[in-house]
């Protein structure tokens, strides 16, 4: 009988990302100064001592100094998410208000998503009525994984969400792994079917979404996420799933930029463990590494 | 427990991924994940362990103290177990909120503990009727990853292992009484003999299986557990249900049997992880909180 269980201890390396850092950013502490010229305007992450004669710069937050002409702002390496009009997020609701439902989107405020916003079953545009408002915990209910739109955001940076086209809605099974916000890269498209049978969604706000193509394929003619699937998922197709949450986990423990070029690189670098190795140390570090150099290989044969 | 709240679709693939014994970071039901251990981290204790299990993080300090024997046990010390749920773990946790979880890990211990053949309680003893050892054990749940039942109990076995409880001399004083001297060495140390010390084994019952070491999530999911005491030749010393679901008498003798074997694995990996660690020289051992 082998012996499973493993202890041991504390590794004292650090996983570090040995990414080389562009040479015009700047990484900056709270409470330093950025620059000392007054003609800078202020931007997000950043704040001046009015009383003082000269008008130095601060940086309020730790982060990356990004300057666009003569604004000056600092993006944060590790922050709530900060909604933008068109996003897609993954959240789960909370809870469920008259008219409204209060989803959880990982960001300082609770997103907010109306009756309104959504499709009612079957496609039909009308006005919605009491016995709609009195319906609405049996579509989405507390507790519930739902894919959105942020359509707008207040001033107090609230988010209101909306699911008025049928690629969005609740989400079926499969897995859902959360990492920090500033490590999805900005992209066009966000909703990507990978080639090993597995569609991930990696939402701007941190929650990635996975589960299998074959389930998904109907989405696209679809239905909004009104029909609950409650087929049990096949052997491949979960241990895909499995293997692509455990590469994400890996990438993000690294600090790695997650799209979909480099979970499918650390995918296949991870084609040569078991699913349940890729949570050591020493096997998480060397896919990592397998997958920054392919990404670098990649960036040196294009630039 | 803080709960982790999920929705149904990911219930369903959670509980058919277990039908199917392969979880959803690809464990089979009955492995555990990654587990690092360290003992005397803490310097201002007798013995202390820290515990990583997965996301769960342990701390467990170890201090005796001279005490009065119980009225029924005059030869014999006692151990007493404190656990601490740290709001740095969840939000739930302030204030009150961590008690109910904080006294059902409490009282499990105290009951695997309480057993005879698990500890000598007579080497805990000084004078009859007049003093004896007091061993608190303190535990402070510094991060919720799930399973803090199995990871308080083996970061427990860790610091009994590594407590070393002052080398006393007794003397006759004046007027008949006995003196008590410590010695001047802190090196000094008598330590405990925690071979027979049990690790509890949390089996959870998600749909017609059973699984070990449940994450947050899976823990949602299930609607029953059992939690054993098992020592290191498998023997049982406390059984315990709990949740709020119902378990089939066969379903029980079935977990109960799969807890003595996972049991006798931890066990060893432990042991063998003790000896390597005491066998290691000072400066290399401490990587704490970097």
């Amino acid at each position: 009988m082998n012996n499973s269980i493993v202890i041991r201890l504390p590794s004292k390396k650090r996983l570090n990302a040995q990414v080389p850092l562009s040479s015009n950013s700047f990484l900056i502490t709270p409470g330093s100064v950025i620059t000392e010229d007054a003609d800078y305007m202020r931007g997000h992450g950043t704040y001046t001592n009015d009383d003082e004669e000269d008008h130095k710069l601060y940086a309020s937050v730790a982060g990356v100094v990004e300057r666009i002409n003569k604004l000056v702002c600092v993006r944060a390496l590790k922050t709530r998410y900060n909604g933008e009009v068109g996003d897609i997020v993954v959240g789960r609701i909370k809870e469920v208000q008259q008219k409204r439902w209060k989803v959880e989107t990982n960001s300082r405020l609770d997103s907010v998503l109306h009756l309104s916003s959504v499709n009612l079953p079957g496609g039909e545009l009308r006005r919605r009525s009491a016995a709609d408002e009195l319906t609405m915990r049996e579509y989405l209910k507390e507790g519930d994984l739902i894919s959105a739109e942020v359509q707008q955001v207040h001033t107090d940076g609230m988010l209101s969400l909306h699911t008025r086209s049928l690629k969005y809605g609740k989400l079926g099974q499969g897995c859902c792994v959360t990492v920090s916000p500033s490590l999805i890269k900005r992209r066009k498209n966000h909703v990507h079917n990978l080639s090993c049978g597995v569609t991930i969604i990696l939402a701007n706000n941190g929650y990635i979404w996975i589960n299998s193509t074959a389930v998904d394929g109907t989405k696209t003619t679809g239905d909004g996420g009104f029909v609950v699937d409650t087929e049990p998922v096949q052997m491949d197709d979960r241990e895909a799933i499995c293997r692509v949450r455990n590469c994400i986990l890996c990438l993000s423990r690294s600090s790695v930029m997650l799209y979909d070029t480099s979970v499918l690189y650390a995918y296949e670098a991870s084609l040569q463990y078991q699913v349940k190795e890729l949570l050591l140390d020493e096997i998480a570090t060397e896919i990592v590494d397998q997958t920054l150099s392919l990404l670098e290989r990649e960036s040196s044969g294009n630039g | 427990m803080a709960k982790a709240i999920l929705g149904d679709s990911e219930k369903w693939f959670i509980v058919h991924g277990v039908q199917d014994d392969f979880r959803t970071d690809g464990r089979s039901c009955e492995n555990y994940r990654h587990i690092e251990l360290e003992t005397g981290i803490l310097s201002n204790t007798h013995g202390s362990a820290r515990i990583r299990l997965g996301s769960s993080e342990l701390l467990v300090g170890v201090k005796v103290e001279l005490g009065t024997p119980k009225p029924q046990r005059i030869n014999e010390g006692w151990l007493e177990f404190h656990v601490d749920c740290s709001p740095n773990a969840h939000p739930v946790f302030q204030g009150r909120g961590g008690k109910e979880l904080s006294d059902n890990i409490c009282s499990m211990l105290t009951r695997v503990y309480r057993n005879n053949t698990v500890m000598d309680l007579e080497a805990l003893g000084v004078i009859p009727q007049k003093h004896c050892w007091v061993v608190h054990v303190d535990v402070l749940i510094l991060e919720c990853g799930g399973n803090l039942i199995d990871a308080a109990s083996i970061a427990v076995k860790a610091a009994l292992y590594n407590t070393g409880i002052p080398n006393i001399s007794l003397t006759d004083g004046d007027e008949g009484e006995v003196e008590i001297n410590l010695p001047d060495d802190p090196e000094d140390v008598k330590h405990l003999k925690t071979i027979n010390c049990p690790v509890l084994v949390t089996l959870s019952k998600i749909g017609n299986r059973h699984i070990v070491d449940a994450t947050d999530e899976e823990e949602c999911c299930c609607s029953a557990s059992l939690v054993m005491g098992v020592t290191r030749r498998g023997h049982t010393v406390g059984v315990r249900k709990m949740g709020g679901g119902s378990l089939d008498p066969e379903s029980v003798t079935e977990m109960i049997d799969s807890g003595k074997k996972i049991g006798r694995q931890l066990h060893i990996s432990l042991d063998k992880l003790l000896k390597i660690e005491a066998g290691m020289s000072e400066d290399i051992k401490q990587t704490g909180y970097l």
